[in-house]
């Protein structure tokens, strides 16, 4: 069974028909990317995914589960995790605190318990910086542990956000370009590490993208969306060859 | 030995307004907007206190009076976010405050139709009661709300930085989108803020109390601790606190050494001189933004 499968989605915003009739289903183990001009609508389907907009008609289910009918909050707790293509970070926490907030969701002890600091929580909180510690470790953040991240360079908390998205211990890391406004060799570096979820960790990928060198290097299957409507599907070759992607991309004189 | 005891009263004074101020900030965090119905939270905080705890109204243990007081202002401070602000949730910064301001108006006719508009004396056990120590007298109320205010500051800090909610409540006030999509429930996290900040303010009012009759108009306490939030820097839980104290002390001396009217002005020429030296307050958490 896919791992996360959309059907029919649209969403509109007024008469603007952001996202209209996509459909795709990703399988587990699985890199994924969904590209498409400016404006395409393929932040819209992260959007979507993560219940921060309603769709207007369509379906989303990850694993079984219907999305549709669950909160912003609820999703993570499913084990889908993300990033923004405009970081979204807790800007004035220390990189350490922020790959802490990744665990939330596996925190269970409550309220009294924390007060107490009981043997208990001491031994989940362990547990839980044990966890951020390797990915910590993955990612090479350890120069950074105890910085503010309002100080951080702009590439530097573009991985911390993908830090905080593993901490979650995922099934499903969506990753909205993951690339743009990195150098040649941050972006290599983001492949490797993209590799390695699927193999080491077990990830399936979906990821926004416009680098067609990281899209081409990495992912078994690609979507294109120009205008909020579905281009083509197929392997990276497939879809970059297919005559209307050339046309969304250059413009129609291109594909005659 | 005068100057002294001046301090000591102003820094219970300074207390109240610091625990008022600590509502305006944690609300202020969690729906980036300013309550101005802090104060009459307050107002209600006290009257329910003295609803549970005088003889001629309930006449409950007065510490259990207070404990259902604040349970009481915490369902209150629950429900307005709950059924009010949560309504006009995405609008403009100023629909808050006109919606607050309102609230204000509601809180001051709910305490007067049901105790009244003349002033009434809550009844505490340490009312007038002076400890005499080296020259000087302190009054046993100054003490408790020095010693109350410690404590609640303390299981405050405790709840933000130590338990799993707490954590979460302070993630969702820097940024609510990363909030939600690492599973914290930011809608339940701003009503429990908001009840979280009646509680406080009950305390406030109950030791406000303790200093003299209230009436359905001291809510107007509210813009001086407004005035001590901003000093503290607006976003910052100690700096409220301090912006609290520095106020508390600086009028009963203001009063004491200068022209009565000064003294009345103190709170805001302090709120102008720090604005105008460092704009972002004491505890500014304020960053250039990098464009």
């Amino acid at each position: 069974m896919s791992l996360l499968e959309v059907e029919d989605l649209a969403v509109h915003f007024g008469g603007v028909k952001a996202v209209d009739g996509v459909s795709f289903s990703v399988e587990p183990g699985e890199v994924f990317a969904i590209i498409g001009p400016n404006g395409a609508g393929k932040s819209t389907i992260f959007n979507l995914i993560s219940r921060i907009y309603d769709p207007t008609r369509g379906a989303i289910r990850f694993d079984g589960q219907d999305l549709t009918v669950l909160k912003s909050h609820d999703i993570a707790t499913l084990g889908i995790a993300r990033t923004f293509q405009n970081i979204e970070l807790f800007d004035h926490s220390t990189v350490l605190d922020n790959l802490l907030m990744g665990r939330h969701t596996h925190r269970t002890t409550n309220f009294v318990q924390d007060i107490l600091f009981l043997p208990r929580v001491r031994r989940e909180e362990r547990a839980h910086r044990h966890k951020v510690e390797e990915v910590i470790e993955f990612l090479e953040l350890e120069a950074y542990r105890e910085k503010m991240i309002a100080g951080l360079p702009y590439g530097v908390r573009k991985v911390v956000e993908i830090g905080r998205a593993l901490a979650l211990s995922p099934r499903l890391i969506l990753l909205d370009e993951p690339a743009s406004g990195l150098s040649v060799e941050e972006t290599q570096d983001v492949a490797f590490w993209i590799e390695d979820m699927r193999r080491d960790m077990g990830l399936t990928v979906l990821m926004v993208e416009h680098d067609m060198s990281l899209v081409t290097g990495v992912c078994d299957r690609v979507l294109a969306v120009a205008n909020g409507k579905p281009l083509a599907m197929g392997t990276p070759a497939e879809v970059q060859a297919h005559p209307d992607v050339q046309a969304a991309y250059l413009g129609t004189g291109a594909a005659a | 030995m005068e100057l002294l005891q001046l301090v000591i009263g102003g820094l219970a004074n300074g207390c109240i307004y610091g625990l008022v101020a600590l509502g305006f900030v944690l609300i202020y965090k969690a729906s980036e907007g300013v309550n101005f119905a802090q104060g009459d939270m307050m107002m209600l905080g006290a009257f329910v206190a003295l609803g549970f705890g005088n003889a001629d109204q309930l006449g409950l243990p007065f510490g259990l009076a207070v404990i259902l007081a604040m349970a009481v202002m915490f369902c209150v401070g629950w429900g307005v976010e709950r059924l009010v602000v949560r309504q006009i949730f995405g609008q403009p910064q100023f629909a808050l405050v006109i919606l607050t301001i309102a609230l204000g108006f509601v809180f001051r006719f709910v305490a007067g139709s049901i105790w009244g508009y003349t002033p009434l004396v809550l009844e505490t056990p340490f009312a007038g009661r002076n400890l005499r120590a080296g020259g000087i007298v302190i009054g046993l109320a100054d003490l408790v709300a020095i010693g109350a205010t410690l404590g609640l500051t303390g299981a405050l800090w405790l709840f933000f930085s130590h338990t799993r909610i707490g954590l979460a409540a302070q993630a969702a006030s820097q940024n609510q989108m990363a909030a939600y999509i690492v599973g914290v429930p930011v809608m339940r996290i701003n009503s429990l803020i908001w009840g979280l900040s009646g509680a406080v303010a009950t305390v406030a009012g109950v030791l406000y109390a303790t200093r003299g009759a209230i009436d359905p108009n001291i809510g107007l306490l509210g813009i001086k601790a407004f005035a001590a939030a901003v000093i503290g820097g607006m976003g910052s839980l100690p700096g409220a606190l301090l912006g609290g104290l520095i106020i508390g002390v600086v009028e009963p001396i203001a009063g004491r050494y200068a022209p009565g009217e000064l003294a009345q002005m103190s709170p805001y020429i302090i709120m102008l001189v720090v604005l105008v030296l460092r704009p972002g307050g004491l505890f500014s958490q304020m960053q250039m933004k990098k464009v």
